[in-house]
């Protein structure tokens, strides 16, 4: 497809206010075909990510495999299909608060939703629509005992200033690019970085590791193939991490922090609170509105549940068409609603831009 | 052809294998806990496990891909594999593996 088509997504400022119709929590493939569906009933939808771009679980795990059961599309990479949907939901202006979770919702006065992210945006909808997949990503974390304790003191899975960690030992741990990056960009403010990976092969670009290596034989920092075993010291300040490895044995690497960096998994994450009933991890909804046990929170895509349920894109796609239905009784309770067609009505049409 | 999986727990299960299936899916269809969050599409290594080391030998090695993937799983051994990467056959009836750490839904 041409790039020159695909719309950047329209980032608003974090920590502001906003008013809007519907609130969607999750920016993958589901919630950005849920702006489409709102959109022709002219429902205007604000989007909130944890990740940084939108695409949800097809950008972030799968953007170049091949995805083959999209209606009209024989095969489409994960990014692709992303791209597609954001250039088809252009025309009805979504505001995106990405890099940030849904944390809190509060019922207003008013009758509608305060959401509530991360980064201290406020959105204000009529609606709620949860379209958070498998839930938010986390990043996922080296199985050792304990780990928690040190969590945001001296453990940490990412970087927001590098200053914290300025003359300080630090273990890296991990062995891709964010590994291999953070380790040559902090090597010249911590006083000692070790990267430590558990084999001698790194999936990262291929300059970094040049980089990396270079930089190991030069002095400027440790390499150590080795396992991570332990972490050493009183919780929440770290002293050392124990490590195996083949060659050395066991020993313990000094250090004030490490660094774990390891990619991301799916965790359920605050959704979980938002006092509506699950069902082993997920939302169950009726299958005419897909509304929540909560009236004007709805669900849809791989998060919700009902009998019958396939995790599939094109379920999510028909479950969002249906949703948008229920959710127009909320934002407009005194219109009528007519049903269009894109293909006949000039209406459609001229939201879409195209008439 | 059977496969055994022993799960977080311990407990061993003994699994009906069908020819050509993947090793998480024939875990996933017998409702075994297993997160396998991509899906199948050796993107996530959600579907860790540790290989019996009598079965090491006789698998198909990992590709880079995999060994990649299993970079970001915790806790890799060298009987590590993603169980979305072995292909059931019968040359592999009897196949053990234990659902590694990681593995588990939330």
């Amino acid at each position: 497809m041409e790039n020159a088509r695909i719309a950047a997504p329209v980032q608003a400022e974090p920590g502001g206010e906003y008013r809007t119709d519907a609130v969607i929590v999750g920016a993958g493939p589901v919630g950005l075909f849920a702006v489409f569906e709102l959109g022709l009933l002219d429902i205007k939808a604000h989007l909130i990510d944890v990740l940084e771009v939108p695409g949800g679980q097809c950008a972030e795990l799968y953007p170049e495999k091949p995805i083959y059961d999209i209606p009209a599309l024989p095969v489409v990479t994960g990014q692709e299909l992303t791209d597609r949907l954001m250039q088809q939901i252009a025309p009805f202006d979504p505001v995106f608060h990405l890099g940030q979770t849904a944390e809190a919702i509060a019922k207003t006065d008013e009758g509608r939703w305060r959401v509530t992210t991360s980064a201290g945006t406020v959105v204000d909808a009529r609606v709620i629509v949860i379209a958070a997949g498998g839930g938010s990503f986390t990043p996922k974390k080296p199985a050792l005992e304990g780990i928690e304790a040190y969590e945001g003191t001296s453990v940490f899975y990412a970087v927001r200033k590098m200053d914290a960690f300025r003359g300080k030992r630090l273990v890296i741990a991990g062995g891709g690019d964010s590994a291999l990056d953070w380790a040559l960009n902090l090597k010249d403010v911590a006083e000692r970085v070790t990267l430590v990976h558990h084999r001698d092969g790194f999936r990262a670009a291929p300059d970094s590791v040049n980089k990396m290596r270079s930089a190991v034989a030069a002095g400027e920092m440790d390499l150590k193939i080795a396992k991570l075993q332990s972490l050493e010291g009183a919780a929440p300040q770290l002293t050392g991490v124990g490590v195996a490895s083949k060659e050395t044995g066991d020993e313990t690497i000094p250090a004030d922090a490490m660094l774990a960096f390891y990619g991301l998994t799916m965790k359920l994450g605050p959704v979980a609170n938002f006092g509506l009933n699950l069902h082993e991890n997920l939302i169950p909804v009726d299958t005419e509105k897909f509304e929540t046990s909560e009236p004007s929170i709805f669900a849809v895509g791989d998060i919700n549940w009902y009998p019958g349920k396939l995790k599939l894109i094109l379920s999510g796609f028909h479950e969002t068409a249906l949703m948008a239905q229920a959710a127009f009784r909320y934002v407009y309770p005194d219109a009528k609603l007519r049903f269009q067609y894109t293909t006949s009505s000039t209406n459609l049409q001229q939201k879409l831009g195209v008439a | 052809m059977k496969i055994r999986v022993t799960d977080q727990t311990g407990k061993e299960h003994e699994l009906e294998g069908i020819e050509g299936w993947r090793v998480m899916e024939i875990i996933r269809d017998w409702g075994l806990p297993i997160k396998a969050e991509c899906g199948g599409a050796c993107s996530c290594a959600t579907c860790h496990v540790y290989v019996d080391e009598d079965w090491m030998d006789r698998l198909v090695p990992a590709t880079d891909e995999e060994l990649e993937m299993l970079d970001t799983a915790p806790a890799v051994e060298d009987n590590s594999r993603l169980s979305c990467q072995i292909l059931m056959s019968e040359a592999l009836d009897g196949l053990h593996v234990t659902l590694a750490p990681g593995s588990e839904p939330d």
